[in-house]
């Protein structure tokens, strides 16, 4: 494999993996409460942008860091609690006009409280790249890897083992029998946006030093994020992972062999595809409505 | 042959709901079709009405080939049906939700319909007291302006068949028409059916209430596990032995 | 519920309107507002009747505009050719993308029309050659055998008669068979279906007039703007003319028209406010989906019945 192949997909599956981290958070509140979070690149943002401030006002990196996902939870507990839950049963447009209301709400305060610059976040553990097979990796590109490698296994395991994870499930797949076994929706929904936003936030911490971060980087992360959780099949866990991969990969090869000026097109040409062939996506599922 | 289908067979996942069934349906004599929970009654009627495609088999009506035609094409070709789980519009009127029903019957281009063409509003007026006369066919003449959200079940059910009729089909399948009614509203029902008849379109219905079934239908079609089990006069089908085995189990009388 | 006093009512606010607006900036907003409306009329059918949705009809505007200020600018077509060329070539992407898109239903078809909305603003952004890149085209004035339309005045009236145009011919839709059609589908597609209303066919159709709607709008604030930047098929707008939808009331042609009144002015108003004006907006579209959710002409209508 030539050298730079392997970059351009060393590059795809790291920006993947942000995609990935995303997705994850979009099915999980998707399964949640069947709602579109359009503000999950929100916290994308957020967690890029209050590391940085943080960061800025000489707290250590690891602290502004967790401090920054700990914010952006509980921007998310707020959205649901104060947006998404009041809307309940409202119809698919509603829900969507008000997460598209929070995100525009978000950015707002964002450049609001910080500013409309670009602002990079030191890299982790250094610059240097590192020489992989004659391709250049950059170091972050390992913690990205890494941590959303941990991040997922730690998902599988708080789903099936832990009580909350088991709730989230159960809700996800039949919410009157959820709630008739105890279980309460509202709790979800809260546990479900606040992971989401932590799972955003922490991907908007690892690409910050590969992409910088500033006010409106939310918007398209957030939509492409959007798009591998389609690709992959909305609601679907390693379906989003699963897609967040391959959307990343196959936006770097585009991007490098194709056309480099539609980049950002690749995504939606994507969406367009799967949803017209596949609409239930790599690993969703196929629904026939009895009537 | 009014309708015909031959060998219908459906599969859901790994279940297969419906295993070459046939039948033939006659215009004129009210037919039923019954069986136990998850016979396929549902399914057939589905099937009928191109709800669904079959996974094998064929529909034919009045000799035209309809198998894996959408529902629409089904109702242009005179079939008509209401539904278990009731599927009112809920956003019109009483009156409108019939008035919608005549859309097969309806003369209206997108040119003519945009730029309110001469004619236009006459033809609304017939539509409108075509519509309220159906109402009042089904007893529905107190609910003409009500909003469908504010009527009772049972006057659903009936608005449902309103709708139906309005289409002026030959074929006219009702899912469950009883279901969820009191004596008094089933026996309403049945003289219902009777009119319907009367007025020459064919009623099939898929029922539970054994009592409407004999009181108002002359052929009988008895699913099992998705197979014809029996087919023939009420009182026949009644006293067949595997009719009564499947719905009783083996050892009843 | 045919009103027929209503589109009396409208004209006589448009023609009344000039007497309450003092300068040519307050024109200005006001033909903003009547070219909103217009979109919005139409974009109305498609979510409020229909029951569909699109979170790309930005994309359509953006095309009907491009492609008329292309025609006029580079080619050096007459203005009222180009408009009705580039009506006719949106329509037809309409018809083309539409079939099977709309087989898909609630967040699918959702995701599917934002995707084609913000492939188009790519594509207008990158095509710089074309059409300017993001900074932009020119656009020249419209016109036609040798007069030429310009001035506040002319074209509020202009815009204005072209929106009692448009809200007369939804209503006309709206209160025939074939609006009861587009209301069954929304109501319930398959019983829509058993009564022989051919459900893609009719999606379609309102799909691909609305995409018209959008992209007559769209032609017209070039020509009148002279001026045509990508932003205007940006997914940020094809929000704004949803929730302009929205707000005003779903099936609610009426609504639609108060919509983009109300959230084309309040902007205008909200720059006092300058930073906070996104955060407001924002805040505005959450209040008024969980507090108003069939929207402020609907609610006020049920308020006013519920006093009698």
């Amino acid at each position: 494999m030539s050298a730079q192949l392997l970059q351009t997909l060393l590059g795809g599956l790291t920006i993947g993996a942000i995609y990935a981290l995303v997705a994850l958070g979009f099915s999980i509140i998707y399964n949640a409460s069947r709602v579109i979070n359009f503000a999950q690149g929100e916290f994308v943002m957020l967690g890029g942008m209050a590391t940085v401030w943080l960061a800025a006002a000489s707290w250590p990196l690891p602290l502004a860091g967790l401090a920054a996902v700990l914010l952006a939870a509980g921007a998310g507990l707020a959205l649901a609690r104060f947006a998404v839950a009041p809307a309940r049963g409202a119809s698919v447009v509603t829900l969507i006009i008000i997460t598209i209301g929070a995100s525009i709400l978000l950015r707002g305060l964002a450049a609001l409280v910080w500013d409309k610059k670009i602002h990079p976040l030191p890299p982790f553990s250094g610059e240097a790249p590192i020489l992989v097979g004659g391709a250049a990796l950059l170091p972050q590109s390992l913690w990205v890897l890494g941590v959303t490698l941990l991040v997922v296994l730690l998902l599988s395991g708080f789903f099936a083992r832990t009580l909350t994870g088991k709730a989230l499930l159960a809700t996800s797949h039949n919410r009157l029998a959820a709630q008739l076994a105890g279980i309460s929706v509202q709790r979800v929904l809260l546990a479900s946006f606040a992971l989401s936003a932590a799972l955003g936030a922490l991907a908007g911490i690892l690409v910050a030093p590969i992409t910088f971060t500033s006010w409106d980087v939310g918007v398209m992360l957030g939509l492409k994020g959007f798009a591998a959780a389609i690709l992959g099949g909305l609601g679907s866990g390693p379906g989003a992972v699963l897609g967040g991969l391959a959307l990343g990969m196959i936006e770097a090869l585009g991007a490098g062999y194709v056309s480099s000026a539609y980049k950002d097109a690749i995504a939606f040409v994507i969406i367009l595809a799967v949803l017209v062939f596949m609409p239930g996506g790599l690993l969703g599922k196929r629904s026939t409505d009895r009537v | 042959m009014l309708l015909s289908a031959e060998n219908l067979c459906k599969d859901f996942g790994g279940v297969r709901a419906l295993d070459g069934v046939g039948l033939e349906i006659e215009a004129g004599p009210v037919h039923a079709v019954i069986g136990p929970n998850g016979a396929g009654k549902t399914t057939l009627l589905n099937l009928l009405t191109g709800i669904y495609r079959p996974a094998a088999g064929s529909i034919r009506c009045r000799g035209r080939d309809l198998t894996g035609r959408a529902p629409h094409v089904f109702a242009a070709a005179g079939v008509g049906r209401t539904f278990q789980n009731l599927q009112v519009f809920h956003n019109m009127s009483a009156l409108e939700n019939v008035m919608a029903g005549r859309w097969l019957h309806e003369r209206c281009t997108l040119a003519a319909a945009l730029l309110h063409l001469p004619g236009r509003a006459r033809a609304e007026r017939a539509c409108r007291a075509q519509a309220a006369g159906l109402l009042d066919f089904v007893g529905l003449e107190a609910w003409r302006d009500a909003a469908s959200e504010a009527m009772p079940y049972g006057a659903l059910k009936r608005l449902e068949i309103a709708r139906a009729l309005a289409a002026q089909p030959r074929l006219l399948l009702l899912d469950e028409p009883a279901a969820g009614l009191n004596p008094t509203e089933t026996q309403e029902m049945a003289r219902l059916i009777g009119r319907i008849a009367s007025r020459g379109i064919t009623v099939v219905l898929v029922e539970h209430n054994m009592r409407l079934v004999m009181q108002v239908s002359q052929r009988v079609l008895v699913l099992d596990y998705g197979r014809t089990l029996a087919y023939g006069a009420p009182a026949a089908v009644r006293n067949d032995p595997r009719v009564i085995e499947a719905y009783l189990g083996a050892g009843a009388q | 519920m045919p009103r027929p006093g209503g589109l009396a009512a409208l004209a006589l606010v448009v023609v009344l309107l000039p007497l309450a607006l003092p300068n040519n900036y307050t024109y200005e907003v006001a033909i903003l507002v009547g070219l909103n409306a217009i979109v919005c009329v139409g974009l109305n059918l498609l979510i409020g009747y229909a029951g569909q949705i699109s979170l790309g009809h930005a994309g359509f505007f953006g095309l009907g505009a491009y492609g008329s200020a292309i025609l006029t600018a580079r080619y050096g077509w007459p203005p009222l050719g180009a408009l009705a060329a580039s009506l006719g070539a949106v329509g037809l992407l309409a018809w083309v993308v539409g079939r099977p898109i709309l087989r898909l239903q609630g967040h699918y078809l959702a995701m599917a029309t934002l995707g084609l909305g913000i492939i188009v603003s790519i594509v207008l952004v990158t095509e710089d050659r074309l059409t300017g890149g993001p900074d932009g085209m020119s656009v020249p004035p419209l016109g036609a055998f040798g007069w030429t339309l310009a001035g506040e005045k002319a074209w509020y009236w202009t815009v204005g008669a072209l929106l009692l145009a448009a809200v007369w011919l939804a209503r006309n839709l709206i209160d025939s068979p074939r609006g009861r059609a587009l209301r069954a589908l929304h109501g319930s597609e398959v019983a829509a279906e058993v009564i022989g209303i051919d459900s893609a066919r009719h999606k379609l159709g309102v799909f691909v007039l609305s995409a018209m709607f959008a992209a007559a709008a769209g032609a017209l604030t070039a020509h009148y703007a002279g001026f045509i930047t990508p932003s205007k098929a940006a997914f940020l707008h094809s929000i704004e003319l949803v929730t302009m939808v929205v707000f005003g009331g779903m099936a609610s042609t009426f609504g639609a028209v108060v919509g983009a009144a109300v959230l084309t002015t309040l902007p205008q108003f909200l720059t006092v406010l300058k930073d906070y004006e996104m955060m407001v907006f924002g805040a505005v579209m959450i209040l008024t989906m969980v507090f108003m959710p069939r929207g402020l002409v609907p609610t006020l209508e049920q308020a006013l019945a519920a006093q009698r």
